[in-house]
This record gives structure tokens, C-alpha cells and sequence, in this order.
């Protein structure tokens, strides 16, 4: 067909409106610390961390106020110099009750930073050790703890450390943002990274929309020729772990494996700044980098933001939510939370906030299915949503387990063009737990 | 920010392509205008009439049906609309509007509401409706009006019948055209064209189903004819005639009865031009796109079934293990 093009991509996938245009030309702006801030415990994926401090307890900012709990579990840092106030439950993004620290912030800062290290002459284990250290997690969305990932099985042998620029998510601009004002670091970053894996080749990979973003990285890794840069075609999910590594590498992940088994490591591009301002700066991981968007909101704005401030606070920061807002979301529009308790605080990996409009939003009026196979069409893994939707509304959850329905990662790009409306992602959600609780 | 006690609830995505069956189905409504507007030009303005019959009885039954059943009516979705004007454009020129009413009635009530409504229905109803007026009025049914502009000035005649009764071969461009003997929508390949052309571009018709029955007639027909191009027609003139490219663009690619996965969608076309081909050659009809659609509509969930696609990642396991 005429329509082909040789960019690197997936098969499948959507293309929806982008509204990147809202933030994508302004800048990075630092948000200063609230009154208050609520620091969750949980913040990553595994184990919650273990509080340290006691309620009254003084604290300074970059201290770290709870340990490690376990292998997958990440430290945290205090967000603010103040005083401890109460350690007790409180809503989370994603709607749950979490164990949190809650912080009141005096007017004057003091920063207690980690020991600075040389960015060309710090080892493996030292750059693994300043990961843990700084309570770094991966800022594509799961939070895993990054040093983990720093730290494959003996037995794989990874050939690629890839950094996940596709920012693919609508109005989300953050990495972009990243990618322009922090370009060397952001190599620094991932150079660091290739040096705790001790792997050879680098590879970042952005979506052909943020043009100026490739240009400026290209220029900047000309220096090092173990890094490339390569633009993949402009597609939801294109981010995702598994699409990228194929747009990358060729290589396909098989079903309940990980990155490692292909030879690949992803890391998000802010992930990779936070190491180099790690190592480099000894700052541990108390801010969240985010885009404030949607027409829902007064000013749209890329922040940078202290970890445990609440959405509110963030939102009026921006100049308050306007009379037509509809939803506020936590994450993009694809897969993010909405939310509806605005206290909730900001955390490590939070990407973005938005709020929509009734004319954005997406508002249920569901028909039959009209078997166009659009789902199909679009699943990036080759799944068939409505046939396995049809079978857990039959309760058939042994078949759908058999059509591989654990493998979803729950993009969305199904219900997205569903014309019929039918909520698709959402019931596969649900066979996926009914999946699980069968074994 | 009192706003706060009424903000919207749900699980994501928060975003939608926008595209609801209702807008397909109006889409699709419009997609339709080039050929009935070809046979208005070719076969007169009792053409419209004979639509508008179609589209009353077929979304009237449908409105019926769904109040007996207790069900909501959704003739809005315009679902038996298209069915309508489907039905009219396959039904020969100056048909009788008492015919049509009864064949757009049988369209909707056996060939759709039978089996549960919309999404549910297994056959093509349009063609369920034509195949049930082809039995009940076999003559009417297959009466041909002499098409206005016409460069044969005795016949009215459609090309397939032509050929096989008469071994008298159409020129390619009146068949383009539409100044030829056929029915009402079937005779104008450009106007079918613009139609389904506008479809795939909007992303509603799948292009793999037209382009693999178009592929399949260019390789059984050649096949016959380069055995013995005398006796046999050539592939272009099995797309040109009857009702080979309304079927491909517009019944073929009916959602509902159409496979869901693109291998699928190649067997299902290159089937449907396989059974066009022996219909028109060893066939006592001089046609054979109603048959072959509504036969292989049926093998539909047999194909959807066979042809899962590949889960991703799931060959590189197979090999590695």
C-alpha cells in the first residue's frame, strides 16, 4: 500500500487527539512546598515502606522518614522541613486508603542531601546502591523500584537499555519537557544506568511528534556512539514496555515474561534524570515532574512538585478548575485514575493531572456489539476483546484464561474505539481478577 | 470549588475515538446516496419511491417488533435505515412497491429481530430479503428495465444475462458508467465506487474485504478465462457486472456478518468470489453475489473461530522452549 512507512512502530493501536499543544511549549516550573503534605507509604509497586519518625518529630527536607520493607520496596524521603503531625490512613490516587505520614512545613527549608559521587568514575555497585538509597522508582506509571530493575538475574543477559520517550499518553508532555530543558542530563542518566547493568548499547526512543525533542538528543549523543536515537511512529500504546521493545529491537516478549528475557531494561526518561540528579546532585526522589492539562483547567502548566502535596493545592496552583469541568484524572486519559477526593496526594510517579471537560470526557451509551472487529483490529497484543468479553459475561473464565487474557496490560485502545460503546477494558479487568482467584 | 460533589466516576480510559453506532450507521446512510442517485438518473424518480417504501417498512417492522418484545425502540440508530435503502438498491428498476414492502418486512423481521436484533443477526438481511422476493416473485424479480443514455437501443438486459444466454459481452464502459440494464444501485461502478471509497477512508469498511474479493474475482475468473477466453468472460468483467462491487463495498462488509479478524476477512472474501464465479459460470442464474454472500455469511463464526490471531510474543516462546 501507498500508506506505508518504514518508521519503527507495532502492529495495531490507535491514534487519538493529542491536545499536546495545551503544555507542550512551557516550560518546566518549580511549584514551591504546600502547608501541607501527605507522604503515602506506599507509593510503589510491593511492599509499603516502614515509618521511622513518630508523630512530633522534626524533620528536614531529603530526610529519609521510612525504610525499605522487603526486596521490591523503595525508601522515602521527607518532601519538606516540618513537623510530623500524624501518621494515619489517608486517600490515595488510585482511590484506596494508604497508610501515610502527614507533614505540616515551616517557612525556612534545610536540605539534607546524600554524598555527591563522580559521575565517570562511580561503579555499578555504588550507582545500584545511590538508586535504593534516593528511593527511586520507575516514573512510566507501575513505580516499580528501579534499582530492581538495576539488578537483573545473573542467568539473563541484557544487550539494550532502552529509555521509554514515547510519552504516548494525550496531554501528557513532561518527558518532552525533559527531553528538551535537561537533554544532557537525561543522557548522564541513561549512561549511568548502562554502566550499573554494565550493558553496551543504549537506546532512546521517542514518538515522531516531539521532533524538536529528537533533534536536540541526537545532537547531544553524537559524542557517544553506543547511544542512538530513534523515532518511532506516533501510536497509542507505543510506550508501553512491550510495544517499545518491539518498535526497538524487533523483539517480542512472550506471555508472562519480563523485559529482561529479550536482553532489554526500559527506563523512563524521567527515571533516568532522577539517577543522574541522584549521583550527581545527591538528591533522593521527593518531587514529582508532571503536566497540568485539560480544558477543564484555568492554567495549564508542566510542574515540578513535591512529593505528598494534594491535587488541590496543585490545581489551584494553576489557577483553579474551571465551571465545565467534568472529571479530574490522575495519570493520562488512557489509563489514568479518576479521582474524587481532591486531597489525595501527589506521588513519585505521578504524570500528570487533568482535568476534562463534558466535550472531552468519554460518557457511556452502549449498544450491542456490532462484531466490526475494530477491537480486534486494535488490540496491540492480539488479543480478541469481545469474544473474551462474551465469555466472562457468561462466567467462562477457564476459555478466557486459555485465550491469554492475563497477558492484557489494560491500554484502553479497546474501549477507545469501540463504536458501539461497549466497556470493554473494564469487564476484561474484571475476568482478569476472576482469572487470578481460580488458581 | 463547589464543583467537588459532582465530578464524574469511572474506570478508564476517560477518552473515546467518538465514533458511535449511530454515526456509522448515518455515515453509511450517506455512503448510499451515489448509487441511488445513479439509479434515479438511469431507471427514473420512482426509484426514490421504491427506496422510501423500503426504509418505511424496514425501520416500521423494526418499531413493531421491538414494542411486542417490550424492548427499546432504536429505529435512531438508523441500523434499519441502512437495511432499507440496501434492500432498495438490490430490487430491479420499477419493481412493485407492494413486492418491496414485503421483502423490506421479511428483511428486518426473519433476517434481523429473529435472531435478537442488531449485532445478533447471522445473515445479511438486506440479502435475506432479496433472496426471499427472488423466490416469491421469480419473474418480477428478474425483469429488467431499459436504463435511460442507453447505447444498446433494443435490449434491457443485465450484462450477465447477456452473456450467458446470449454470449453477448457489455462494453467495459457503459458498465462504469451505469447505463446498463441491472438494479436500481448495482449499474453505476463509479458511483459504488465513491460510495465505498468514503467508507474505508472514515475507517468504517475494512478494506481488506473488498480488496480480497476484488483479488479473489481477478484470480478465479482468470483462471476460466485464460483456459478458454471465448467461452468464458474476463476478470474485469465479472467485477463490472451484476452485483459483484455493491457486494464487495457495501454486503460483504457488513459488520455484523462479516469476520472480525483480518485473516478471517481474507478467507471470507476470496470464498465469496470463488462461489460468485462457479454460481456465474456453472450456475443455472446468470448471478451468483447474493448466494455467495448470504453462504458464506454463514461459515462467519466458523472463520472468526479458526483464525485467533497470534498472541504477541507467543511464537518466540514456542521456539525458545
Amino acid at each position: 500500500m501507498l500508506l506505508l512507512n518504514n518508521k519503527k512502530t507495532f502492529k495495531g493501536g490507535v491514534h487519538p487527539r493529542t491536545y499536546k499543544e495545551l503544555t507542550e511549549n512551557l516550560p518546566l516550573k518549580i511549584m514551591p512546598a504546600p502547608k501541607q503534605v501527605i507522604i503515602p507509604l506506599s507509593q510503589h509497586t510491593g511492599k509499603p515502606a516502614q515509618p521511622l519518625i513518630k508523630k512530633g518529630m522534626e524533620v528536614k527536607t531529603g530526610e529519609l522518614i521510612a525504610e525499605q520493607n522487603g526486596f521490591i520496596s523503595s525508601k522515602i524521603h521527607s518532601s519538606v522541613t516540618g513537623k510530623i503531625t500524624k501518621i494515619g490512613e489517608a486517600v490515595s490516587f488510585n482511590g484506596l486508603m494508604r497508610e501515610s505520614i502527614f507533614i505540616e512545613s515551616y517557612e525556612n527549608e534545610e536540605f539534607v542531601k546524600l554524598p555527591l559521587l563522580d559521575s565517570e568514575k562511580v561503579t555499578s555497585e555504588e550507582i545500584i546502591q545511590r538508586v535504593k538509597d534516593a528511593g527511586i522508582v520507575g516514573l512510566g506509571g507501575a513505580a516499580f523500584p528501579t534499582y530492581v530493575k538495576l539488578s537483573p538475574p545473573p542467568d539473563k543477559k541484557i544487550d539494550y537499555i532502552i529509555l521509554n520517550g514515547c510519552e504516548c499518553e494525550p496531554y501528557l508532555t513532561r518527558d518532552y519537557r525533559l527531553m528538551l530543558e535537561r537533554t544532557d542530563d537525561v543522557i548522564s542518566g541513561l549512561r549511568l544506568i548502562m554502566k550499573a547493568v554494565n550493558v553496551k548499547k543504549g537506546i532512546i526512543g521517542i514518538e515522531d511528534n516531539k521532533l524538536e525533542a529528537i533533534n536536540k538528543l541526537e545532537k547531544a549523543v553524537s559524542n557517544f556512539p553506543e547511544i542512538t536515537v530513534i523515532a518511532l511512529k506516533t501510536k497509542y500504546p507505543q510506550g508501553a514496555e512491550k510495544m517499545l521493545i518491539k518498535a526497538a529491537t524487533k523483539r517480542e516478549i512472550p506471555p508472562n515474561k519480563l523485559p529482561f528475557d529479550v536482553g532489554c531494561i526500559i527506563q523512563n526518561i524521567g527515571t533516568a534524570v532522577a539517577i543522574h540528579d541522584a549521583v550527581t546532585k545527591g538528591e533522593p526522589q521527593i518531587t514529582a515532574i508532571l503536566t497540568v492539562s485539560g480544558k477543564g483547567i484555568n492554567q495549564p502548566k508542566n510542574l515540578i512538585v513535591r512529593v505528598g502535596t494534594p491535587l488541590i493545592d496543585v490545581l489551584n496552583f494553576c489557577g483553579g478548575i474551571k465551571e465545565d469541568a467534568e472529571k479530574i484524572i490522575v495519570g493520562g486519559p488512557m489509563m489514568g485514575f479518576a479521582q474524587y477526593d481532591l486531597f489525595a496526594p501527589i506521588t513519585k510517579a505521578t504524570s500528570g493531572i487533568l482535568v476534562l471537560t463534558k466535550d472531552e470526557a468519554h460518557n457511556f451509551e452502549e449498544t450491542n456489539c456490532l462484531r466490526c472487529g475494530k477491537c480486534v483490529e486494535v488490540c496491540p497484543l492480539n488479543l480478541v476483546p469481545t469474544r473474551l468479553v462474551r465469555l466472562i459475561q457468561f462466567k467462562k473464565y477457564e476459555e478466557v484464561k486459555k485465550l491469554g487474557i492475563t497477558i492484557c496490560m489494560e491500554c484502553g485502545t479497546c474501549t477507545y474505539s469501540c463504536p458501539a460503546n461497549i466497556p470493554l477494558v473494564q469487564w476484561i479487568r474484571l475476568g482478569k481478577q476472576k482469572v487470578v482467584s481460580l488458581t | 470549588m463547589e464543583k467537588l460533589n459532582r465530578l464524574e466516576l469511572s474506570s478508564s480510559p476517560h477518552i473515546h475515538s467518538k465514533w458511535s453506532t449511530k454515526k456509522v450507521m448515518w455515515f453509511v446512510v450517506l455512503s448510499l446516496l451515489p448509487p441511488l442517485i445513479s439509479g434515479v438518473i438511469f431507471f427514473g424518480v420512482y426509484q426514490l419511491l421504491i427506496v422510501a417504501v423500503s426504509i418505511f417498512f424496514a425501520a416500521g417492522t423494526e418499531a413493531v417488533i421491538k414494542k411486542i418484545r417490550k424492548k427499546k425502540i432504536t429505529i435512531d440508530d438508523g441500523s434499519a435505515v441502512v437495511t432499507g435503502i440496501l434492500l432498495g438498491l438490490i430490487l430491479p428498476p420499477n419493481f412493485s412497491l407492494t413486492g418491496t414492502a414485503l421483502g423490506a418486512i421479511f428483511s428486518i423481521a426473519i433476517g434481523k429481530e429473529l435472531f435478537g436484533g442488531l449485532g445478533f443477526n447471522i445473515f445479511n438481511p438486506a440479502l435475506i430479503g432479496r433472496a426471499f422476493l427472488q423466490a416469491a416473485f421469480p419473474v418480477a424479480m428478474t425483469t429488467w428495465s431499459k436504463p435511460n443514455f442507453s447505447v444498446d437501443t433494443i435490449s434491457s438486459a443485465t450484462p450477465l444475462a447477456a452473456y450467458k444466454f446470449d454470449r453477448i459481452l457489455t462494453k467495459l464502459e457503459p458498465m462504469i458508467i451505469g447505463n446498463i440494464g441491472g438494479s436500481i444501485g448495482e449499474t453505476s461502478a463509479i458511483a459504488i465506487l465513491a460510495g465505498g471509497i468514503f467508507l474505508i477512508a472514515v475507517g468504517i469498511v475494512n478494506w481488506r474485504i473488498p480488496i480480497s474479493m476484488i483479488a479473489g474475482i481477478i484470480l478465479f475468473g482468470g483462471i476460466f478465462w485464460i483456459i478458454d477466453p471465448i467461452k468464458y468472460p474476463n476478470p474485469l468483467f465479472h467485477i463490472f457486472a451484476g452485483g459483484f462491487l455493491l457486494g464487495a463495498f457495501f454486503m460483504a462488509t457488513d459488520w455484523v456478518t462479516s469476520p472480525i479478524t483480518s485473516k478471517g476477512m481474507w478467507i471470507f472474501g476470496f470464498c465469496i468470489s470463488l462461489i460468485i464465479v462457479i454460481i456465474r459460470i456453472f450456475g443455472g442464474l446468470p448471478e451468483g453475489v447474493m448466494y455467495a454472500i448470504l453462504i458464506m455469511n454463514a461459515f462467519v463464526p466458523l472463520i472468526n473461530r479458526l483464525t485467533v490471531p497470534r498472541i504477541f510474543g507467543e511464537q518466540i516462546r514456542s521456539i525458545q522452549e
